[in-house]
């Protein structure tokens, strides 16, 4: 920080002062005049395309002072880095703020849509004041932001709100600096603003105005489900304690099983269902308001069917005045799922809505502030006493990640499910929000969408685009179209799977090679273009070495065996002892499957063999019987950590490390043992001591790795019992660890890891 | 190799390694077989080259499969197809009762299909150098006056209709050749389709493309297709044709039935307005009787693309893979 200058600055004179930061938006210019107007500076602050500038001119003592306040902005506005000049004076008579200046290069830190302030919420609720049940209050510290600004600077008219004039009152308190909507770009107020209307599913208006939130409540009493548009896109809500709506809303979602989230105005709603620990009620009531995984309490008041056979609840508090309002009226939780049919992006646009979730909902809660882009709601779990992201979206994006060194312009596009892609220039990575699995045409679209938007929102354009080694994942195929069509000529990079893992571990936490990563994960395609997913992999200056993994085993029928964890389990004993294999699984396949599969096995028929850690665990839920066909993504695993974290131990099953080179964790001895165990051992026991197990395999090949660093990575650390364990042992050890935070460890992040990739060419 | 699965890899050694060097406007048609013009007349002309593992399985065997195979390619013209060749390369130790069975159902396929096969050539190989027997063919046709078949014909809102249902000769070789074990038995669907091919056109069927779904089956001559003429295709997936068994078996192995080779099964392009009529036609013939409209021609679209409506109304991108079909999902 170049405070120490202002030691020669004894003759007055204007300073000229940029600054970089998350200060778009969050009433920083507002800040800036009072600041001046207290610290008696003239001059002005503009929003400029890459951040602030301002001008002062006044008492060098007090210029010390300012500049001293300007360093401490207000939350959420953060500075991450601020420049001075010495110029000539200019003589202001006074202290204002200009219109921005659209010039300049798009690098400001625009700020994610934030939940609700307690100011604003006082202000919905106060019958005396002007905003009382004004369902899209908001002010400079609070309301959306990513998903309503069209291009920087961030301004009214390059907003959602260009469309909404101000009305007196509103022009007043903007232009106001005393008010905490000064320069605020959402105000607005019943008389000016966005309004609400409620619909059927023909399009047909049922309610206006304040009638809308009686109407909906209503609806939502008597079973309905209601498509309600939000923040960052539509959300389907319906009774949460109701079985009825729930299972309605699986029917109709084609969501039988998977868990859905839950909304509930204030923390002591949350309180009332699940267990909280402090980090997680600070987590939920944070501006980014995101869902968090919390355990359930026995006796949370609401219906099985929100999430069957799980011990956990996702939860979020109510983020924006509608919410509030609707809960307030309905006085219970509610389901609040993404608006979007099974597979697609989540619906932005009213028409659209009405056309896409015309066979979901019942009616339709809408309004007319457009959405620009979709936000999903974030999803977040606390592991190892960190909050972590599993999906990251609204709250967070598009906060950088930065980097220590500059990067090249680049795009990377992510994988093929849970996709994300990210752009990087400069000391800035900046990853899209989820875009969702790219099976999907509407999803590839999307993403088409989300690349072009980046571009433009940071007038980049890439001189490499980075994709996965799999040539047939989605992001792949966008990518060489992306290439094809550029104007200059653009170089594609591939990156592998698990090697972009680590990378997005790494570059969340700055971290540089030498390290050993850890990647636990499904199946991605590795070098050798066999299926890998129990990696480790030793990180140098230019690319990496597989150091270990665990050993190989087939997946009768392919991609079903990621769906079908009996099958791993299946692949995994004919491993072991082929007879007994079709012996031990014969309860879980009819004579023509295992006839077929038995040839398929034996001659190498779609039968692939993967390294994978996540298959590992899909074969033992398999085995101790707790899911045989998923559901949904993960259902497996997720079942079998539950079933661990319901006992305590700290028993391990053996293993074997093998192999000259590359060695090989042979998972034999721990498959063999816990076989023995079944028939009469307690499951929670069993699936503990194989999460033991595995941890104790992170720590040993470590040790023999002899890297001081270890990042954890891939989709498996989204197993909170795996990385406490994994990183406990590997701390006691002497390791430092590096796990996933702001970063999903699943797919979600490896469009970060391709980016970083970039900086380590040979 | 991967480059034999009528995938992506394919594509690529086509038209980056044999396309360019051969480059020439018959070539560059790009279809099935070639439409040669001589002295006014215009003669559909191709080759195909049959390497099937093992040589006789449900339904047909690799000689019925070299006639069927040629025929179609020349019919997928709209040709009439008059004359096959036939070269023969033959591995030592081949029993002469296989290769003579073979060569009557070659004669037999040909002799029904009422076309000559009128030269040919036969080699040997030592040894362990053949898988038994590889067998080319190549064939002309005639091509009527007002015909033009082609990628280029097809237009926004044609329909698309399927003569038979899907994978079954993929399946049923797979079973054979590998000696597995199914309940039931499946049947290679090898046929000659030029007789079919023809009923649409003496009945005035204004057919704007045909395809033969052989390697990579129906997905992937869809795609091809798709992104030679520069349209998105629609396809509902309740409206695929596939048989309960075929179906079980694809289950159970793992396995999309839209990218499983038939022989004797087509996608047709007709004008909406034909729809019907041409499945009146179709019906009427034996190889025709389950014929389906499965989907249509939408909007021109630069890439070229194939939607797959599923049943809950989500559209799914059909791909061409890269070979070994290995899994996508993490
Ligand atoms: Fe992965
Ligand atoms: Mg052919
Ligand atoms: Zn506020
Ligand atoms: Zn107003």
């Amino acid at each position: 920080m170049p405070l120490n200058l202002l030691r020669d600055f004894t003759i007055r004179e204007q300073l000229r002062i940029q600054v970089e930061g998350t200060i778009q938006g969050v009433g920083m210019r507002p800040f800036v005049f009072q600041l001046a107007e207290r610290c008696r500076q003239s001059g002005w602050v503009a929003n400029t395309g890459s951040g602030l500038t301002i001008a002062i001119e006044g008492a060098p003592e007090l210029q010390r002072q300012f500049l001293d306040g300007l360093n401490n902005p207000p939350p959420p506005a953060t500075i991450f880095s601020l420049s001075v000049d010495r110029r000539p004076l200019e003589n202001f008579s006074r202290f204002e703020i200009r219109s921005s200046e659209a010039e300049g290069q798009s690098a400001a830190f625009v700020l994610p849509d934030l939940a609700i302030c307690g100011d604003c919420l006082q202000d919905l609720f106060d019958p005396a004041g002007r905003f009382y049940r004004y369902p899209f209050t908001s002010c400079s510290r609070c309301g959306p932001r990513y998903s309503i600004i069209g291009s920087l600077p961030y301004d009214r008219e390059r907003t959602a709100m260009a469309g909404f004039a101000l009305c007196q009152d509103c022009a007043r308190d903007y232009r106001d600096p005393g008010n905490r909507r000064f320069h605020a770009q959402t105000i607005a107020c019943a008389q000016c603003g966005p309004v609400l209307s409620l619909h059927d599913r023909a399009g047909n208006r049922l309610a206006d105005g304040d009638r809308v939130l009686e109407a909906a409540c209503g609806h939502l009493r008597e079973g309905s489900i209601i498509a309600v548009k939000g923040i960052g896109g539509f959300q389907l809500w319906a009774d949460a304690a109701a079985p009825v709506a729930v299972e309605r809303l699986r029917i109709r979602k084609h969501r039988p099983a998977k868990p859905f989230a839950l909304m509930v105005p204030g923390i002591e709603d949350a309180e009332a269902l699940c267990f909280l620990s402090g980090l997680e009620r600070q987590a939920l009531a944070s501006p980014a308001a995101p869902i968090i995984l919390l355990k359930r309490r026995p006796n949370a008041a609401v219906t099985e069917a929100v999430a069957p056979d799980n011990t956990m609840l996702g939860v979020m508090l109510a983020y924006a005045p509608l919410h509030h309002l609707l809960l307030r009226g309905f006085g219970a939780p509610v389901v609040a799922t993404s608006g979007n049919r099974h597979g697609e992006p989540i619906c932005i646009d009213n028409a659209q809505a009405l056309e896409r979730l015309a066979d979901i909902a019942d009616c339709f809660l809408l309004h007319d502030r457009p959405i620009l882009r979709p936000l999903d709601d974030s999803v977040a779990r606390v592991i190892n006493g960190r909050l972590t992201l599993l999906r990251r979206a609204r709250g967070y994006v598009p906060q950088p990640i930065l980097s220590k060194t500059i990067l090249p312009n680049a795009l990377a596009v992510g994988g093929h499910l849970k996709n994300t892609v990210a752009l990087g220039h400069d000391l800035q990575m900046i990853v899209s929000p989820h875009i969702g699995d790219l099976d999907c045409d509407v999803s590839v679209r999307q993403c088409e969408a989300t690349l072009a938007d980046l571009r433009q929102f940071y007038q980049r354009g890439p001189k490499l685009i980075a994709h996965d080694l799999h040539e047939d994942y989605g992001a792949s195929r966008i990518a060489e179209r992306e290439a094809q069509r550029a104007e200059k000529p653009v170089q594609t990079v591939k990156v592998q799977h698990h090697y972009a893992h680590v990378l997005a571990c790494m570059a969340e936490h700055g971290l540089e090679p030498p390290l050993l990563g850890v990647v636990f994960d499904g199946n991605g395609l590795g070098s050798d273009n066999t299926l890998w997913g129990g990696e480790f992999l030793r990180i140098h200056g230019r690319g990496f070495e597989r150091f270990a993994h665990l050993r190989a085993f087939s997946l009768p029928g392919g991609e079903k065996a990621i769906r079908e964890p009996r099958r791993a389990a299946l692949g995994l004993l004919y491993a072991l002892e082929p007879e007994r294999a079709f012996e031990r699984m014969a309860p879980h396949f009819s004579a023509a499957e295992s006839n077929l599969l038995a040839s398929a096995l034996k001659k190498g028929i779609n039968c692939p063999l993967t390294t994978s850690a996540g298959r590992l665990f899909d074969a033992a839920a398999s085995l101790l019987g707790l899911c045989q066909v998923n559901r949904f993504e993960g259902q497996a695993a997720i079942a079998l950590e539950q079933c661990a974290a319901a006992v305590e131990s700290d028993l391990v099953y053996d293993f074997r490390i093998a192999g000259e080179g590359t060695c090989v964790i042979d998972w034999q001895p721990m498959i063999e043992q816990l076989l023995t165990d079944i028939p009469t051992g307690n499951h929670g026991l069993i699936a503990r001591k194989f999460h033991n197990t595995l941890a104790a395999m992170i720590a040993a090949i470590a040790e023999r790795a002899g890297e001081p660093a270890v990042a954890l990575s891939g989709g498996c650390f989204q197993n909170a019992l795996l990385v406490e364990q994994a990183a406990g042992k590997l701390k006691t050890a002497g390791f430092r660890v590096y796990c996933h935070e702001k970063i999903p460890p699943n797919d979600g992040g490896l469009s970060l890891g391709q980016l970083y990739a970039v900086k380590y060419l040979g | 190799m991967a480059h034999g699965g009528g995938g992506r890899l394919m594509q690529q050694l086509l038209d980056t390694l044999v396309r360019p060097v051969f480059r020439n406007p018959v070539l560059d048609q790009n279809h099935d077989s070639a439409v040669v013009e001589i002295n006014g007349t215009r003669l559909a002309f191709t080759t195909d080259s049959y390497v099937v593992k093992p040589l006789f399985f449900p339904g047909g065997d690799i000689g019925k499969l070299a006639v069927c195979g040629t025929l179609n390619d020349l019919a997928m013209s709209g040709a009439k197809p008059l004359y096959l060749t036939c070269s023969l390369i033959i591995e030592e130790g081949l029993p002469a009762a296989d290769l003579q069975r073979i060569l009557e159902s070659m004669q037999q396929a040909a002799s029904e299909a009422g076309v000559l096969i009128v030269t040919g050539d036969t080699k040997t190989v030592d040894r362990g150098k053949g898988d038994g027997l590889y067998i080319n063919t190549a064939g002309i046709g005639l091509i009527g006056e007002q015909v033009n078949v082609n990628p280029s014909a097809i237009r926004s809102g044609d329909s698309i209709i399927v003569n038979s249902d899907l994978a079954r000769h993929g399946i049923a070789v797979m079973l054979e050749r590998e000696g597995m074990n199914f309940e039931h038995r499946i049947e290679s669907d090898c046929a000659d389709l030029s007789g079919l091919v023809q009923e649409l056109l003496q009945n005035g069927i204004e057919i704007h493309c045909l395809r033969d779904l052989t390697r990579g089956g129906l997905a992937s001559a869809l795609i091809e297709l798709a992104s030679a003429s520069r349209y998105e295709f629609e396809l509902g997936e309740s409206a695929l044709p596939v048989r309960e068994d075929v179906r079980a078996a694809c289950d159970i192995l793992g396995f999309d039935p839209l990218y499983i080779a038939n022989e004797g099964c087509f996608a047709l392009f007709v004008p909406e307005s034909q729809t019907e009529a041409a499945l009146a036609v179709l019906r009427r013939h034996p190889l025709g009787q389950q014929s389906l409209a499965i989907g249509r021609v939408k909007s021109a679209c630069s890439q070229g693309r194939v939607i797959l409506q599923t049943p809950i109304g989500v559209g799914r991108v059909l791909d061409l893979f890269s070979g070994e079909q290995l899994p996508r999902i993490c």
